[in-house]
């Protein structure tokens, strides 16, 4: 911080006492980093056990099922990082399936043009295995630092314009990439982006829900993430309690367009095809909905919405064969219970707060504005 | 002596709409002085000017002898300014104890328990209520919440605006009770108020502004003596 000398004698500098000692002595317990590496092997072997397993199930139509719920699975990483934006910075972007657009793009392009014909020289192997999985995560990477280049070009000038303003320009931006890329013949422009190969899959999927909602659950609980919580609350005063707001407005929205972009990536080395009508202006909706219903600020409220909002269009195909017409009402009833879900609940399923806080229904952590509408009634 | 916090000569304008037309006001270490006038008279945007939330079109800002006019917000809390925004500016979904960290923020270091006893002392009701959404607090809570948040970035000079809009008389009381006690302690206070009783009775000094212009000053009691004061401001 770039601040001057103090003036000496004021009464609040001279009473400093000694910092506390710690609370808990670290005698007993494991070092943190080895307690990581536990649970970072822990979540590996189950992710790895959950992928063989989803191959063997004998049930007819699985395949359908795992589509689904790799599909889920970046969904849920679009929803937690456009949370990250709109609900702890407080910052209304529609442009996510912009940022999305750009990683799958970025990533499929150097896997086709690059990666795919190097692995395809080597035999059928371990090494050509490990190559071809080291490839993707560079690719997915690469894809990321991309979108999150464009997320910093985009918010430098535009982070100064607030609420509605802030939503046209990004809505704008999100349009402006598709369009682009739809000129770009060397991509496929119009015809779309096929060929690439299918290196993603469950594992590495939701080896990255994982890490996004790592990244996404620290984030809050670092000084980062409480100026995001200041700037949403109330950004005048976060400005006077000396919170550079346009730096963290940035940097929630770099953050965010990184992970979106590794989303992207994900999506094309698993659809195996890229086409720009994927990345309208409706996708970045999709993902907004799923934020909003799930409770904007609530990180497991995104991982619910993105969930129950990726299998409840699949599961209202039944609705069609059980009326036995030949209609399919399955996006009007879809659209009916978002209405009645946005009434009863206008604070999203979770509000702020987190599922367990939800289900242990902690009096100390109810958000004001649901207090004021009255939602305290249903608490014994 | 020099003061320190001075500023002169300071035009302030919002587009094309100017608000404050030349004035100069000086705080010597370990005054309060209170900034006094009707609605619209630019009392806060003179605050609002000096902690670097709105840019000056003319004039200077000196702090501590350095020129802060034009300098970012963040910057100028680091160098010893802090502001108690109009209206509170709580943060009312994050806890109690997430606010008073928040207004460490510049400091990049924990606050220390014998801060925390000290911002208890002045404020008791905050301990209970450490754990508690801010947004939950009465209007006198939250304007001890406020002044307890600007405390934590261990200002030289504290910037008041209206510590009194919204509350009853007897926390108005308390409130200025304490901005006393602040004060004595060391701190430094640049007061803005509509209450011109309540402020004059507890600053030192005082300035009258009217639209955008600075019209008196002087010390508190010669201001509470004017007659053009009391007719104005005290109701007779």
């Amino acid at each position: 911080m770039a601040g001057g000398q103090r003036v000496a004698g004021s009464g609040w500098e001279n009473r400093d006492a000694p910092p506390p000692a710690t609370r808990h002595p670290p005698s007993a317990r494991l070092p943190w980093w080895l307690r990581d590496l536990i649970y970072a092997a822990v979540f590996i072997a189950i992710l790895i056990g959950a992928s063989y397993g989803l191959d063997r199930i004998p049930i007819g139509g699985i395949a359908y099922y795992r589509r689904i719920i790799v599909l889920m699975g970046i969904n849920i990483i679009l929803a937690v990082s456009l949370n990250i934006i709109n609900g702890h910075a407080g910052q209304f972007s529609l442009g996510h399936a912009g940022f999305m657009a750009i990683g799958a793009y970025f990533a499929a392009f150097l896997t086709v043009f690059y990666f795919a014909p190097y692995v395809n020289k080597f035999p059928e192997g371990t090494e050509q295995w490990l190559l071809q999985n080291g490839l993707l995560l560079v690719a997915v990477l690469l894809g990321g630092a991309l979108a999150a280049l464009a997320g910093y070009i985009v918010g430098l000038p535009s982070l100064r314009l607030r609420g509605d303003y802030l939503a046209i320009v990004t809505l704008g931006f999100g349009e402006i990439i598709r369009v682009f890329i739809l000129n770009i013949n060397k991509i496929g422009a119009a015809r779309g982006l096929s060929g690439i190969p299918n290196w993603a899959d469950f594992f590495w999927v939701y080896l990255f829900c994982g890490i996004t909602i790592l990244i996404s659950w620290r984030l809050v609980r670092s000084s980062v993430g409480r100026a995001f919580l200041a700037i949403r609350e109330d950004q005048i005063a976060a400005e006077a309690m000396g919170v550079d707001t346009t730096k963290y407005k940035v940097k929630a929205f770099i953050i965010g367009s990184f992970l979106a972009g590794v989303a992207g990536g994900l999506f094309a080395h698993y659809m195996m095809y890229l086409n720009p009508e994927m990345f309208r202006f409706l996708k970045s909706f999709e993902v907004v909905v799923m934020v909003v219903l799930g409770g904007l600020g609530s990180i497991s409220g995104s991982v619910v919405a993105a969930i129950i909002l990726t299998f409840l269009p699949e599961g209202l195909r039944e609705v069609k064969d059980f009326l036995h017409t030949n209609k399919d009402p399955r996006m009007v009833i879809y659209s009916i219970l978002l209405i009645v879900l946005m009434l009863t609940r206008p604070q999203g399923l979770l509000g702020r707060r987190e599922l367990w806080q939800v289900l242990a229904r902690r009096k100390d952590t109810i958000p004001t504005d649901e207090r004021d509408q009255g939602d305290a009634t249903d608490r014994p | 002596m020099n003061a320190l916090l001075a500023v002169r000569d300071l035009e302030v304008a919002y587009g094309n709409i100017p608000a404050l037309h030349g004035i100069t006001i000086e705080v010597q270490k370990g005054e309060i002085v209170t900034l006094i006038g009707a609605n619209g008279a630019g009392k806060t945007t003179t605050l609002r000017t000096i902690s670097g939330l709105l840019k000056p079109r003319r004039g200077e800002i000196v702090f501590n002898e350095r020129n802060i006019g034009g300098t970012k917000p963040d910057v100028i809390t680091a160098m010893g300014v802090s502001h108690v925004p109009e209206g509170r500016g709580i943060f009312a979904n994050l806890t109690v104890g997430d606010n008073l960290e928040l207004g460490a923020y510049v400091r990049k270091e924990k606050i220390t328990d014998s801060e925390y006893e000290r911002v208890f002392a002045l404020f008791p009701v905050l301990k209970e209520r450490l754990k508690q959404n801010a947004g939950t607090l009465s209007g006198g809570e939250q304007q001890m919440l406020a002044i307890s948040r600007a405390l934590m970035s261990k200002p030289n000079v504290l910037l008041l605006d209206e510590p009194s809009l919204g509350l009853a008389p007897q926390m108005v009381q308390a409130i200025f009770r304490v901005v006393k006690e602040i004060n004595a302690e060391g701190t430094t206070i640049l007061l803005v108020e509509q209450n011109a009783h309540m402020a004059l009775v507890t600053a030192h000094r005082g300035y009258v502004m009217e639209t955008g212009r600075i019209v008196l000053h002087d010390t508190t009691k010669a201001l509470l003596a004017s007659d053009r004061v009391k007719k104005a401001y005290l109701g007779g």
